[in-house]
């Protein structure tokens, strides 16, 4: 299993040419090879979310994809989100609204919500419940996760 | 008097929020080293098995394997001793590093590869072969003792806690009220794995270990002891850690093999546990059988209580030893008068993973046993639920409350409280009457809803020391070093309040310096709710101390006396009026290095918040499903530093009590095999299970123990979860003392209610 295949990824906007075994997961290699570490693994079972990033406008679980599947292909992880010191209004909400405790499962949230509000604006409520269901958080008991996510999703349609 | 800005009792935002945010954090896994190596484990796959042999020349044969150990590798190495309740006689079952002999559950780790990286080290795991002859797996605690090899059984150890007598006591009560509970096995299950990278300084002659949490200390002290190393050669450094919750921290097998490695090999070694070893390998906890007994008078006062209790530990008794059965049997009489109680508890070893303390540890398990007691007393003495708690409780006038019993070294005396007054006060919060009176309405229209009420008493700020040492940087920024850890809770923002309050600065002024044993002497960690109560109040002495200290040098320099100078908002000012000032900054330059000062705070005794659970849940007969509707949570912390993080405490600790109650559970089949391996087995609560909930942080009750009056948080909403949805259960369904059994999975509580209407059938059948 060693025969390595040459790929670039592209993340948040900078293309990383990295050679990686067939079998490598995209979150193995965007957090060992490319040195972006702010995407967690929890499950490496696509349940948690903890690594989700955004692919092509799409969050996806990146434990679930090889990193030659991504190819070519617009990858968007948590250290993209902030425009230099300003903080993504996702980012933000959950700050003011205390939706983060140890902070290992946010990355995954702050993707998960931001991917699912820029191609769906106007989320309806339980929509957007079942959306933040898709991810696993054993600090918060989410209530403030919700809240967050319902203001960010406001600042993000005026904005 | 010059506006002076509070901190203490504010909901200011985290300083920890930034940098895990933005992708900046530090979590174990984000740690590497050059050169480093990948550490896999290759666990047991049988329960119960004599070893035979390990054949690893395939798996070493494979290119990018360095080394693999088995356990004459690290004969050397004795097993981990115990940190807390650390009894004599359960030594000879603590866990070996590596199996010897014996393996005792699935998960045991039995050698440890060496690999270029972890794709490798997992390849070569599957190469290892291990030759065994099995063994008869024990997957009841319940069941008599019986042999563990060595001349042992499998029952270590008999906790008794008594006062009173209990016998007498039965023998003339009124009435008597029995029943047989059990609590399943479920755990902490951070998001974030277990990790541990560790790395050997050559320059310095320090082996490093990164990835440490909770104890950095006792670990630093006790890996030193185990490699036979000074313990000045061997620093432990946390980083960001993905949740705690009892398990995460304490020293696992792994912590010390790569430690070993990492000296022996001359390599950073890098260990990151992936989650099917988590569910299988890290501490378990929870699972309890309890047959308790209360004897009562005619108004359903309680006159003693009686419970023999059956604990099941898995197969080794890890660092925590005793501690959960002990705190289970020690605090499971609660806010009740019980004037004679006596609690047998049996300390049982199976062929499981191993266990240890997990949020609320014991307590989740007594306030289920104690409360669905109340709620059955109630039944039998035909009073509502809430009566029978007014009933019993101990009163105000009665605190400082001695209970009779200890645990973790410490008597247990209830130092403040007004339980009635808090009740009164959840009731209201959540309309009881009215509530009861929609409920019945419900009812009557067919549907399955029911409410719950539960009460209990926490304990925290366990002793018996914190030291902080707080200084001023050459910026004028302050740094507070402490021995205590942060799991993800606030821990910086919380003692940066209190700081910032006594000194008078801002607290966003403030670095917090925690978990890192090479910048302070001692210290003892975070667990049982003890950071903000034991850190908080050393924080506080020592920022006292600093600010004298900083004054007393400002009084030369600005010509005044320390007595007439005061510092507002991180400048030096004089007292009630104008005048010149100066900037701690600027005094820290004229002085550099010399504003410090340290201090200690000592407790023997713990502090005992306690609170109020009120629930309404929905049952669906067709599919078994419980959905909650409504959460009502008071509890009394005595001050809250950040209402906030307080109430953020509280829901998330809520939010794990709901998994054990309704949905986690590690399962096994007869032979030991465990059943609950992935997150599609072991389900923890989602957005969808967790219900909004209202909390009411009371301050009713301030410490005397403490200035500051502090009582910890942290395991509040976690503890009576069980209790009151099982009270809840039984109230839509109409049927007092329906659930003796968590969680209440869907087929569970299916089972019972088609169990139950077949019973009530015949029983009909025959009246015809």
């Amino acid at each position: 299993m060693s025969k390595k295949i040459a790929i670039t990824l592209t993340i948040n906007g900078r293309d990383y040419a990295i050679a990686v075994e067939s079998r490598r997961t995209l979150v193995d290699a965007i957090r060992e090879d490319c040195g972006q570490t702010g995407t967690h693994i929890g499950c490496e079972h696509g349940v948690c979310g903890a690594c989700t990033i955004i692919v092509d406008g799409e969050p996806i679980r990146s434990c679930l994809m090889f990193a030659v599947q991504a190819n070519g292909k617009k990858i968007r992880t948590v250290e993209g989100l902030a425009d230099g010191d300003k903080l993504h209004p996702m980012q933000q909400a959950f700050m003011d609204h205390h939706g983060l405790q140890c902070g290992f499962c946010t990355p995954g949230f702050l993707m998960l919500a931001v991917g699912a509000l820029e191609r769906e604006p106007d989320i309806s409520d339980d929509e957007l419940l079942d959306l933040l269901s898709s991810n696993l958080c054993r600090c918060t008991g989410y209530q403030n996760i919700i809240k967050a996510v319902h203001a960010a999703a406001k600042d993000m349609r005026k904005g | 008097m010059s506006a002076k800005q509070k901190f203490v009792g504010r909901s200011v935002p985290r300083l920890e929020d930034r940098p895990l945010l933005t992708g900046q954090g530090r979590f174990a896994a984000d740690i590497s080293f050059p050169g480093q190596w990948t550490m896999r484990i290759v666990r047991s796959p049988v329960a119960h098995a004599t070893v035979k042999s390990i054949d690893v020349l395939a798996a070493l044969k494979l290119p990018g394997v360095h080394a693999i150990w088995t356990h004459q590798d690290v004969a050397q190495i004795p097993p981990i001793p115990f940190r807390l309740t650390g009894l004599k006689q359960l030594e000879p079952y603590r866990q070996p590093i590596l199996a010897k002999d014996v393996v005792r559950y699935v998960g045991e780790p039995i050698a440890a590869i060496f690999a270029e990286n972890a794709y490798v080290a997992e390849d070569a795991a599957e190469l290892v072969e291990l030759a065994s002859e099995p063994l008869e797996a024990t997957m009841l605690a319940t069941e008599p003792p019986g042999s563990y090899g060595q001349k042992l059984n499998t029952e270590p150890g008999v906790l008794r806690k008594t006062y009173g007598d209990v016998d007498a006591v039965f023998r003339d009560a009124h009435s008597v009220v029995s029943l047989e509970l059990s609590i399943g096995r479920h755990t902490g299950v951070p998001l974030e794995t277990r990790g541990a990278i560790a790395r050997h300084d050559e320059a310095r002659d320090v082996l490093e270990l990164h990835g440490a949490a909770k104890v950095p200390h006792w670990n630093r002290d006790t890996i030193a002891q185990m490699l036979g190393l000074k313990k000045e050669s061997v620093q432990l450094y946390e980083g960001h850690v993905g949740g705690g919750f009892g398990i995460r921290g304490e020293i696992y097998p792994e912590d010390v093999l790569v430690c070993a490695a990492a000296l022996k090999f001359r390599h950073p070694v890098k260990w990151i546990e992936d989650r099917r070893e988590h569910l299988i390998a890290a501490n378990h906890s929870r699972e309890q059988h309890h047959r308790v007994k209360a004897a009562i008078d005619a108004q359903g006062r309680i006159l003693a209580i009686d419970d023999e209790f059956f604990h099941d530990n898995g197969a080794y008794m890890r660092t925590h030893a005793a501690t959960v059965p002990d705190l289970a049997a020690a605090m499971l009489p609660g806010p009740y008068r019980v004037p004679a109680y006596r609690a047998t508890g049996h300390i049982r070893l199976t062929n499981k993973t191993p266990c240890g303390t997990y949020r609320a540890p014991g307590r989740y398990e007594s306030t289920f046993v104690r409360e669905r007691l109340l709620d059955a007393i109630a039944a039998k003495v035909g009073v509502d639920k809430v009566e029978i708690r007014r009933r019993n409780l101990i009163g105000k006038s009665a605190m400082p409350y001695t209970l009779g019993l200890d645990t973790l070294g410490t008597q247990i005396v209830y130092d403040s409280g007004d339980y009635a007054a808090l009740l009164d006060k959840a009731l209201k919060a959540a309309r009881w009457d009215e509530l009861q009176k929609q409920l019945g309405e419900r009812r009557k229209n067919g549907e399955r809803v029911g409410a719950g009420i539960a009460m209990f008493v926490e304990k925290s700020g366990l002793g018996p020391f914190d030291t902080v040492r707080a200084v001023i940087k050459p910026d004028g920024t302050v740094e507070v070093i402490t021995g205590v850890a942060s799991i993800g809770q606030g821990v910086e923002t919380v003692i940066a309040q209190i700081c910032a309050d006594a000194l008078g600065v801002d607290y966003t002024n403030i670095r917090v310096t925690h978990g890192q044993t090479d910048r302070i002497a001692r210290g003892m960690g975070a667990f049982a709710s003890r950071v903000t109560v034991m850190c908080g109040e050393a924080t506080r002495l020592a920022a006292t101390r600093l600010r004298a200290c900083i004054l007393e040098a400002a009084a030369e320099l600005m010509q005044s006396r320390a007595d007439a100078l005061d510092i507002v908002n991180g400048e030096i000012v004089r007292r009630g009026g104008p005048g010149p000032s100066m900037p701690l900054a600027e005094l820290a330059r004229i002085l550099p290095g010399s504003l410090s000062a340290e201090d200690t705070f000592e407790s023997t005794h713990m502090v005992y918040p306690y609170g109020v659970h009120i629930a309404t849940v929905r049952v669906d007969a067709d599919t078994g499903n419980v959905a909650i509707e409504r959460y009502v949570i008071a509890y009394d912390v005595g001050k809250a530093v950040n209402p906030k993080l307080v109430e953020g405490q509280i829901a998330g600790g809520l939010a794990q009590g709901v998994g054990g109650a309704l949905l986690e559970e590690f399962r096994y089949d007869e032979n030991g095999e465990p059943l609950s391996v992935t997150f599609a087995d072991y389900l923890m609560p989602t957005a969808r299970e967790v219900p909004d909930v209202s909390i009411l942080v009371s301050e009713d009750a301030p410490s005397p123990l403490n200035p500051l009056g502090l009582k910890g948080a942290g395991e509040g909403g976690a503890n009576p979860v069980g209790a009151v949805i099982a009270s809840a259960i039984d109230d839509a369904l109409q049927r007092p003392g329906l659930v003796t059994q968590l969680p209440v999975t869907p087929q569970r509580l299916k089972v019972i209610l088609h169990d139950s209407a077949s019973v009530t059938a015949s029983v009909g059948l025959k009246q015809h």
